[in-house]
Order: structure tokens, then C-alpha cells, then sequence
């Protein structure tokens, strides 16, 4: 469970000061999929960085599974739109940063870290440099990294931003799957509406900055769900209601 | 490189050394102001014991001063990079250290270490660590925020951070400096050796062109050229070790 309370950020720039967050708050319960769509600069990446413990807040508090994040916990998977793997690491080593980090035993956990990379079609490629894999194959290993030690939470900021279209649907599709058979709980911040529909359970509504919550909507539609799926009037009544959420901020313009 | 590759730098080599040949046996110039490659050739095989012991001493200066020039240059460069206080107060003593001509501070190396190896290493080392710790800062400074950020999401400890992430992304970079380093290593022990010494190919430059010797210079400079050449192989060799994943070793056609 993780608890977002009241939390604001501010940066101090050479402008002044500048206001990312204003005083937002959300819970996401264990095991679910909430996704956060939000026009550029709305500070949905600082709240991602703030539930990791990678930025502190200038005021509120979040809590994971019970305990106040003040730094960097350990329990939590994160993947960024860059794949942000160690050049200098084979595929399998990448994948066994955080165990290297939290200096526990890598025999042990070989065997998930290669299973990971056969759920993402990755199986051969371990002994790879990152130079030699394409975007998408990077960002899947990137996946891995963040699942091999099983953290309860994961954090996902635009993770399949970078890649072309086709890929991008892949690994929406190889994400749902991950996601039904592990049951994480899973931020995942996206620009795209189309994507926070298809994989979430809630999908959070940020306004331009300063950020807060426009509004949260529930995505109830059956899961597994496929991109024929996506199609459907349901499903297209979900993003047309977030895409009039944004044209009334006048974020998007018809 | 293919066989062909090594063609055309072989191929000009010969032709300067046949045009060279030519030019000093056709008489223009005095042996001793243009001796011919035959020439010179002939005097490396007559000395060649001699020329191999004092370059034995140079390669000694150069190695040891190289090394000193890692051992002190990299750390000094975390050093900087990591503590603010440090930087402010030491940089622009490193900058003077740099600003100040070498052949300056040799005779008062030699006054200070005596004429043996210690004062040649030092100067060696002067000459050489620059590059290092400018390499080493600017490779350490250049970690991406968001790596940084997937090691410590995970936990890791400030030393993690080191070793796990900022030392190996430093690394092209300060291989980079070494290669440079390593050929002003050179220069810092010729240095040292024209100053004053009893040993080195700077002290056999120096006798042979008292004796207008000039075929024992050229063949002194030869040994340097190929001293030079070796130490800069050693470190390409090393870092194709040391880098098997970076960007400056992959084939050139090859794109993922």
C-alpha cells in the first residue's frame, strides 16, 4: 500500500521558485495497477522520484507498506523512458544490479533472472552487451532489472515513451502479462491515455503544473485485455472521457 | 587492421626512407648534418647494446613516472570531483603545477632528489598526471542522473554508487588520459635526463651530438620512436581488455 499525502515539491530555480507538486495525495491499495497520465511538466515524474525516495518532498508524506519514505528504501523496481543499463554489463549482470546492490547471493537468484528474460522472448541474449540490443530489447531487460528481486512495489516513468509503435504495444502486452502473474503494485506514468487505459486499474488525471489530481477514473474491463480490445466502445468511452478532461485545461484542443 | 590496411602506411615509409637514402648519397649535405638510413643503421647494430641499456633506463623513468601518474591522478580526481572543499583549495595549485614549464623545475628536482632515478620519476610524474586527473574528473563527472538514480532506488551505499557505477562509466575516459600520459611520460624522462644524468637515451642524445655523432642521434631517436609506439600499443591493447563493451572498440560497420 502506498500512501501519498498532501505532498508538494518546489524547486528553486534561476526564475524563482517553481511549484511541481501542490499538496496531492493518493493511495494506491497492494496489488493494484494505477496509471498517471498528465500533460509535459506537470511533476508526474518528481511524484515518481518522491515515492522512491530518490527526492524529498518540501512538505507531506508518503508511506510505503506502513514506514514513511525519507530515503532510498530498496523495495521498489524502477524503470525510466531511457533503459539506463550499465554499458559495461552483460545482459544477465544488468539484470543482477540490485542483487549485486543488496549484496545478495547471484547463484540464487540466477534462475529468476533468466526466467525474466525468457518472459520478455530475451532467452540467448543474456551474455549481450546493451550495444548490441535494440531500444525495446533494452528497455526489457531494463523490466528485468527492476523485477528480479522481487520488490512489492514498481515504479515506471514513460517507460515505453522512447520506443516505435509496434514495440510499444508488446511490451504493454508482456507488462499485463508480468503484472497478472506477479500481482505488483505498479505506478506507471505515461503521456499516452491510450496505454494507461489498456493496463490499469485506475488511471490518475494530473492538471498542468502546478500538479494535482483532475480526476481518477476506474477501469473496469476485463483483463486479459488485447489491443482488439482496445477498439471497443467501452474502452474508447474511458479515453474519450480523460481526453475531455484534458480539452477542458485546455491542455488538448479539438 | 586486414594486410591491406598496413599497406599504405609501409608503403610511404619506404618511399621517404629510399628518397632519404638518395638525397645523403648524392653528397649535398655532410654526414654529419644528413647521414643516409644505411648509415644510421649500421651504427644502431655496432651500438646496439649500449642504446638498449640506456633505453632500458629511460623505459624505467617512463613506466615508473606513468605509474605514479595513475596511482596519484585517479584518486586525486575522485577527490576532486567528490569533495567540494578539496577542489576549491587544490585546483589552482594543480593548474600552476601545469602552467609552470617543466625544464624549469627539473634543476631544482635534481637539487632537491639528487641525480639518480627519484628525481627523473618525479619529473616524469609532473609531466604526466595531468591528463589523468582531467580525465578522471571529466569520466566521473559525466554519470547520467537517472543511472545514479537505479542504483540508489535499489539501495545502494555511496561506495556502491563508486564502484558500481561512476568508476566504471569513468573508465574510456581515463583510458583516454593514460594514452596521453603515457607518451608525455616519455618526454618528462628525456627532460630529467638532458638536465643532468649518467644513464638514459637523453644522456646518449646529448654525448652523441657533443661528438657530432649523428648517426648514434638518429639511432637514439629511433629507439624512442619505438619505445613510444610500444607503450602506446601496450595501452590500446589494455583498454580493449579493460573495455570490451565500449563504443571506441566496436567494428565500424557493425550497428545494432
Amino acid at each position: 500500500m502506498v500512501e501519498i499525502a498532501e505532498v508538494s515539491k518546489e524547486y528553486v530555480t534561476s526564475d524563482g521558485r517553481l511549484r511541481a507538486l501542490d499538496r496531492l495525495s493518493l493511495e494506491i491499495r497492494d496489488g493494484e495497477f494505477v496509471s498517471i497520465v498528465g500533460p509535459s511538466g506537470c511533476g508526474k515524474s518528481t511524484l515518481m522520484l518522491i515515492t522512491a525516495g530518490l527526492v524529498a518532498p518540501s512538505s507531506g508524506s508518503v508511506r510505503v507498506a506502513g514506514t514513511e519514505v525519507r530515503a532510498p528504501h530498496g523495495d521498489v523496481g524502477i524503470v525510466f523512458q531511457d533503459p539506463t543499463l550499465y554499458e559495461w554489463r552483460r545482459v544477465l549482470e544488468n539484470v543482477l544490479l540490485p542483487v549485486d546492490i543488496k549484496r545478495l547471493d547471484r547463484r540464487q537468484f540466477r534462475g529468476r533472472a533468466l526466467e525474466l528474460l525468457e518472459l520478455v522472448g530475451l532467452k540467448g541474449f543474456e551474455g549481450k552487451y546493451p550495444f548490441q540490443l535494440s531500444g525495446g530489447m533494452r528497455q526489457r531487460v531494463a523490466l528485468c532489472r527492476a523485477l528480479v528481486h522481487d520488490p512489492p512495489l514498481l515504479l515506471m516513468d514513460e517507460p515505453f515513451g522512447a520506443l516505435d509503435a509496434l514495440s510499444r504495444d508488446q511490451l504493454n502486452l508482456e507488462l499485463q502479462t508480468i503484472w497478472q502473474r506477479h500481482r505488483k503494485t505498479v505506478l506507471f506514468i505515461t503521456h499516452s491515455i491510450t496505454e494507461a487505459v489498456f493496463l490499469s486499474d485506475r488511471v490518475v488525471v494530473m492538471s498542468p503544473r502546478p500538479g494535482r489530481i483532475g480526476a481518477v477514473l476506474t477501469i473496469q474491463l476485463p483483463r486479459p485485455r488485447t489491443f482488439d480490445f482496445a477498439e471497443t466502445p467501452e474502452f474508447g468511452a474511458y479515453a474519450k472521457e480523460i481526453r475531455r478532461i484534458f480539452e477542458g485545461w485546455g491542455v488538448l484542443r479539438s | 587492421m586486414r594486410p591491406r590496411d598496413y599497406l599504405y602506411p609501409v608503403l610511404t615509409i619506404v618511399a621517404i626512407l629510399v628518397a632519404w637514402e638518395l638525397a645523403a648519397r648524392a653528397g649535398y649535405f655532410a654526414r654529419y648534418i644528413l647521414p643516409a638510413p644505411s648509415g644510421i643503421a649500421v651504427r644502431f647494430s655496432q651500438m646496439h647494446a649500449f642504446i638498449l641499456r640506456e633505453s632500458w633506463h629511460t623505459l624505467q623513468e617512463t613506466l615508473y613516472g606513468f605509474a605514479l601518474s595513475v596511482v596519484i591522478g585517479v584518486p586525486l580526481g575522485m577527490a576532486l570531483v567528490s569533495w567540494h572543499a578539496f577542489n576549491r583549495a587544490v585546483y589552482p595549485l594543480l593548474v600552476t603545477s601545469q602552467v609552470v614549464p617543466k625544464v624549469a623545475i627539473a634543476p631544482l628536482f635534481l637539487v632537491w632528489f639528487g641525480f639518480g632515478l627519484m628525481s627523473k620519476v618525479l619529473i616524469t610524474f609532473l609531466m604526466a598526471f595531468f591528463p589523468i586527473v582531467i580525465s578522471a574528473v571529466v569520466g566521473l563527472q559525466s554519470t547520467e542522473i537517472e543511472k545514479l538514480h537505479v542504483a540508489r532506488a535499489a539501495g545502494a551505499s555511496k561506495l556502491q554508487l563508486f564502484w558500481l557505477v561512476r568508476l566504471p562509466n569513468a573508465l574510456p575516459a581515463i583510458f583516454g588520459g593514460m594514452k596521453v600520459s603515457i607518451t608525455l611520460a616519455i618526454v618528462g624522462a628525456l627532460v630529467g635526463e638532458f638536465v643532468a644524468a649518467e644513464n638514459g637515451v637523453g644522456r646518449l642524445l646529448l654525448s652523441a651530438s657533443g661528438n657530432m655523432d649523428t648517426e648514434l642521434l638518429f639511432a637514439g631517436i629511433f629507439a624512442l620512436i619505438v619505445m613510444g609506439m610500444g607503450l602506446f600499443l601496450l595501452m590500446e591493447v589494455l583498454e580493449k581488455l579493460a573495455l570490451p563493451w565500449h563504443i571506441s572498440q566496436r567494428p565500424l560497420q557493425e550497428s545494432p
